[in-house]
């Protein structure tokens, strides 16, 4: 690929990685900075990109790579939005009494075949925007970023307890909202 | 036997932590026993797998 062609490349790739980027940034000012180290880290590491994965593959790596550094520098300065450690009221409507649930969950069906499907992940990226942002942040870490649990509690400076809870219930809203707009509405 | 809302925790606690032996153990039987606990816990591993994946192609 000559440097014309990787550059017009990464542009035309842009708008998929700043959407990326603030998803799990949720500022638009950092997502782009962030983008834009990308691509220029992207056009000078150019002859590490073998050929072999992806264009698209190899420029997430690297935009991944940046996220993680965003947030560290981040963390430093302090700033994470603790929640309330109250995480059981929220789904205590999912069960009953004794304990059973109110509603069972469905049948998603097998994943290889719906991660496939058109418009997944569109949907997927929505109910990842409807997070709200100190859910998102720590949920992406952990799901996106694929950080370790502990790593995480230590970086953001968040007690264990809540680094739980937070996770619990992006997951738990996640799950609602896949449900609604995906699998319930086919 | 531990009920659904308890077996519900333990499957996502378990996709954050690993879990002690008698919490898999009881977490075994019942998604054994339980088919909307094994549709929930199978719900949780496609999210993770969609995630791992993002964004998708």
């Amino acid at each position: 690929m000559t440097d014309p062609d990787l550059q017009q490349s990464l542009q035309q790739m842009r708008p998929t990685l700043l959407r990326f980027a603030m998803l799990q940034l949720r500022n638009e000012a950092a997502a782009e900075d962030v983008v834009q180290e990308t691509l220029l880290a992207a056009l000078e590491g150019k002859s590490s990109f073998s050929g072999r994965s992806q264009l698209k593959t190899w420029a997430v790596s690297i935009l991944r790579n940046k996220i993680v550094d965003h947030l560290r520098r981040g963390s430093r300065e302090g700033s994470l939005p603790q929640v309330d450690e109250q995480g059981d009221e929220d789904f205590d409507a999912l069960f009953d009494g004794t304990g059973h649930w109110q509603e069972a969950p469905g049948d998603w069906g097998d994943p290889a075949k719906v991660l496939e499907q058109r418009g997944f992940y569109e949907v997927l990226e929505l109910c990842m925007k409807a997070l709200p942002e100190n859910l998102a942040r720590v949920f992406t870490m952990r799901e996106v970023l694929g950080f370790e649990t502990e790593e995480i509690c230590k970086e953001l400076k968040m007690s264990s307890s809540n680094c739980w809870v937070v996770l619990y219930r992006a997951r738990m809203r996640l799950r609602e909202c896949l449900q609604l707009r995906w699998f319930g509405a086919r | 036997m531990k009920s659904c809302k308890e077996v519900h925790r333990l499957v996502i606690e378990g996709q954050d932590r690993k879990l002690g032996f008698t919490e898999r153990f009881s977490l075994r039987v019942h998604l054994m026993l339980c088919a909307a606990c094994r549709r929930f816990d199978a719900q949780m591993d496609l999210l993770r797998q969609a995630l791992r994946r993002f964004p998708g192609d």
